[in-house]
């Protein structure tokens, strides 16, 4: 793959829509579709993966012209960043694109999710990334560990970056590892906890990397991730609060997510363990007083995520669900602070991973 | 003597309440619960009067109203209309004693009817300020100009004339009265202004001038030059009349025997009929009326229920016509289409009613809201307590996405019309004293669902005619905006000329036109699909995930 393979791929697009109208044609394109009927659990890669579904986007439709324009300008914004050899954010290109249609009161975008989603498109129609194509999100999320790096010809001691960790790009393919010396890779969803970790030198007492989003796990992150387990066979545990959606970012770091399906052979890791909050930490380090009763939201997130046919079969998993609608109630990974301030770094996690007590 | 036992004390207290005081106590029976709702029924009773006076006298109505704040939370109410004016010694009767009028005892279509109304503005009045009415009243020019000042007696129910003079007025005949009341002035759906807006629509036939409290002077000139059809009396028809009132008919008939009370006070009831009303309800039909007792007077009410006896006359009735209703909205509302119909006369226990449906739609009125619903009953604009009304219910019964508009389950159809639904009776059966909402008799919305349907067929038939084929011009004026966008970026992406790929757009919208109307629900699909995708509290925003 080269730079020039995806500026002809976008080249192509154009080309095939204009082919299309000298044919006198109404233009069109397919685009396949990412949603949950079009996902599927790919049990030989253990990943998520997009189906066979497609829907036709159409020029002269009411309903679809203006995101078959959207599309179509936000191809010919790539195409320039590729030409000039810039890389542009998500935030970027939204504003590249924005603005009111001349004798109109229509704006070509109204929010920055459709030009996100316009990327999307462009990855599966031409089957280059969103990285590929020159654009990029924003950077969340830190690191801290023994591991030097090279990136753009700057070496970096993710172990000598003071209170604030390294903080990871939202590409990460240019990364060269100069050293790794770590036993395996702790990620964790709460930035907070990352820093108590961080100030109790938990990576350089164990020997592990520390690794955290806000949230959701970005992309970068993910990648990051899948190179350190795949380049470096570094076992990854992920540490989320107890509830649903916890255990859903568990879930796409390990099998990948509907609306990225399409790509997750760069991005899932088959190998990660959930490391906790688990059903059976919360009795055995007595968190229930920390418990917060579950909304609707949850109880309707924990139905949906259960029925995923990746956790569907999954008695464990299935057995984490059955005890958290019981409890009726979820923690927060920092429930454990109420046993003292550093007994997530003392106590729990070494306990946990000397035991080996994850769920698969 | 015996002993004074505790139903005794308490009998020395028991006195019998007069209807003023009753009503002093429970003015919100009369409509007067709030200070912007009293300043709205003060207007209302005055304009009411005015316009079944003047219709009455054959005049075409010329109304003044006056709105002026004289203190925090007190106006002064000025109408004054050009009617056939009050003789001198009706006056007081007529302002200063509740359930004195003429419009209770006979049935005629007419927009008071319990002699309650203006009464009740002068007891309001007089409750929140002291005060009483201030009435000027001239019959005709050859007569001299009254002027009064009434108060009530609440306890005896009378009218204390507190001043009485002769005046100098520039009109002939006609009736002014001023009024301080404790008031509130609002703008809004249930405001004066609106009032006045929906009463001059209804009323073409009026002009109004009114003057708000800001000063402002608005004048609703008229849309028709002929009166309406002057309502005729009736007697009550048998049907429509309950046990209590038939005995107190009874009570007070001038008639001298049974048979020639039925036939004589009712309306429909042959001298064949009245005699087998008797012979079935075991009564004499030589006996005297009052004689009847209760239980006679049951049984007579239980066979007339049982008697066939055929509907009232309803010419008695003067319904809105179908061009003056127009003519009301158009002046009032500024739309592009308006369509009305009146339904043929119908009864509902034993009264004669008609219903009256105008539609107007499009222009400036707004896309996004639910309709705007306007109810009249005699021509009285009613203004509160919409969900109560028949009119409501009969709207809501009815599938209006058949008729162009738009409408989610159990709410008022949306989109830019106005819908005017007017019931004319000679007896309206609101669900309460204060006059705001129909009852629900199956008759009366089924005339209503038949009429509002007619009106839906014509707009339907018009939206399907002009504004399908002006939305689809708008399409096409759209694509057209769109072309030289893509085509811009297309040239850029694919190298093509930008000139050559605006040609082959625009040649193939044109090509395509006749078929982009199929085109427009296939997308709504894939929409509803991209829905499914849920991510919900935790994401960061969606360019951040994964």
């Amino acid at each position: 793959m080269t730079k020039k393979d995806v500026k002809n791929a976008l080249n192509e697009f154009g080309l095939d829509l204009v082919n299309q109208l000298k044919k006198k044609k109404n233009p069109s394109f397919n685009v396949p579709t990412r949603t949950l009927s079009n996902v599927f659990f790919d049990e030989k890669s253990k990943t998520l993966k997009l189906g066979k579904k497609e829907s036709a986007r159409t020029f002269f439709n009411i309903g679809q012209a203006k995101k078959f324009l959207q599309t179509v300008e936000v191809a010919a914004v790539t195409k320039n960043l590729i030409d000039i050899d810039k890389n542009s954010s998500l935030r970027d290109v939204y504003y590249q694109v924005k603005r009111t249609i001349p004798g109109t009161k229509i704006e070509l975008v109204e929010e920055q999710t459709e030009t996100d989603k316009a990327i999307e498109d462009l990855e599966v129609i031409t089957g280059f990334s969103r990285e590929q194509l020159h654009v990029s999100a924003n950077k969340n999320g830190s690191v801290a560990g023994n591991v030097v790096i090279e990136d753009k010809g700057d070496v970096i001691d993710w172990g000598k970056l003071g209170s604030g960790g390294w903080s990871i790009p939202s590409i990460v393919e240019a990364i060269q590892f100069k050293k790794v010396k770590a036993d395996y890779v702790l990620y964790m969803e709460k930035a907070a906890v990352w820093e108590r970790l961080h100030e109790d030198r938990f990576w350089a007492k164990n020997n592990c990397i520390i690794m955290s989003s806000q949230g959701q796990t970005t992309r970068g992150i993910r990648r990051l991730l899948q190179r350190l387990a795949d380049e470096h066979k570094l076992p990854i545990y992920v540490l989320t609060d107890y509830d649903p959606w916890g255990f859903y970012i568990y879930s796409v770091v390990k099998y990948g997510s509907i609306a990225l399906a399409h790509a997750s052979e760069r991005l899932t890791i088959p190998s990660v363990r959930f490391l906790g909050i688990t059903a059976e930490d919360i009795e055995k380090y007595d968190l229930k007083k920390h418990f917060i009763k579950l909304k609707d939201t949850d109880i309707a997130r924990i139905k949906q995520v259960s029925q995923y046919d990746w956790f569907k079969d999954n008695q464990a998993w299935q057995n984490q669900f059955k005890k958290m609608k019981q409890f009726g109630a979820k923690a927060e990974i920092q429930a454990l602070s109420s046993r003292g301030i550093s007994f997530i770094s003392e106590k729990y996690l070494p306990e946990k991973i000397k035991k080996k007590d994850f769920l698969d | 003597m015996a002993e004074k036992t505790r139903a005794h004390e308490l009998a020395e207290r028991q006195r019998e309440i007069s209807v003023s005081e009753f009503f002093a106590k429970n003015r919100h029976l009369l409509g007067f619960d709030s200070p912007k709702k009293a300043l709205m029924m003060a207007v209302k009773e005055a304009v009411d009067n005015s316009l079944d006076a003047t219709v009455e006298a054959k005049v075409l109505p010329d109304i003044y109203v006056e709105l002026q704040q004289v203190g925090e939370e007190r106006f002064k109410v000025i109408v004054e209309d050009n009617g056939p004016g009050i003789i001198k010694k009706q006056v007081p009767n007529i302002f200063g004693k509740l359930l004195y009028g003429s419009k209770f005892h006979v049935l005629k279509q007419s927009m008071g009817q319990q002699g309650i109304g203006i009464s009740a503005v002068l007891l309001y009045g007089q409750l929140t300020t002291g005060k009483g009415m201030h009435i000027t009243s001239r019959i005709s020019d050859k007569y001299p100009t009254n002027y009064f000042e009434v108060q009530m007696n609440t306890q005896k129910n009378e009218p204390v004339i507190a001043q009485e003079k002769i005046v100098e007025w520039n009109k002939s005949h006609g009736t002014r009265i001023e009024v301080e009341l404790k008031g509130s002035y609002q703008k809004g759906r249930q405001s004066v202004d609106e009032y006045i807006k929906q009463i001059a629509l209804i009323n073409p036939h009026a002009k109004i001038t009114y003057k708000t409290p800001d000063k402002q002077t608005i004048v609703y000139v008229r849309g028709v030059e002929q009166l309406p059809i002057e309502p005729k009396e009736i007697k009550p028809h048998p049907y429509g009349v309950e046990l209590g009132v038939l005995i107190r008919m009874l009570q007070s008939t001038h008639s001298s025997t049974l048979a020639g009370f039925l036939q004589n006070d009712f309306s429909r009831i042959s001298s064949q009929l009245s005699q087998q009303i008797c012979t079935e309800a075991k009564l004499s039909p030589r006996a005297k009326p009052a004689t009847i007792a209760r239980d006679e007077a049951e049984a007579l009410f239980n066979i007339i229920q049982k008697t066939k006896i055929i509907a009232p006359p309803t010419d008695c009735l003067s319904p809105i016509d179908e061009d003056a209703l127009i003519k009301g909205l158009k002046k009032e509302v500024d739309a592009e289409f308006y369509c009305a119909t009146t339904r043929p006369p119908s009864v509902y226990r034993g009264n004669p009613f008609s219903i009256q449906v105008g539609i107007c739609y499009g222009g400036s009125l707004d896309k996004e809201e639910s309709i705007r619903l306007m109810r009249f009953a005699n021509r009285v604009p009613l203004l509160y307590q919409q969900g109560a009304c028949a009119i409501n219910e009969a709207i809501l019964d009815i599938d209006w996405k058949s008729y162009g508009l738009n409408q989610s389950r159990g709410n008022l159809p949306s989109g830019p019309a106005v819908v005017v639904v007017h019931m004319a009776s000679v007896w309206v059966p609101f669900t309460s004293e204060s006059k705001e909402a129909i009852a629900h008799y199956d008759e009366i919305i089924k005339e209503i669902k038949l009429a509002l349907q007619y009106c839906g067929r014509q707009l339907a038939s018009y939206i399907r005619k002009n504004v399908k084929a002006r939305e689809q011009r708008d399409r096409v004026n759209l694509f057209e905006r769109y072309i030289p966008e893509l085509a811009n970026s297309l040239s850029l992406l694919s190298g093509e000329k930008k000139d050559v790929i605006e040609k082959n757009l625009n040649e193939v919208l044109e090509k395509g036109m006749k078929g982009l109307m199929a085109e427009i629900h296939e997308d709504e699909n894939s929409e509803i699909k991209g829905k499914n995708v849920e991510f919900a509290e935790k994401q960061i925003t969606l360019d951040e995930i994964n």
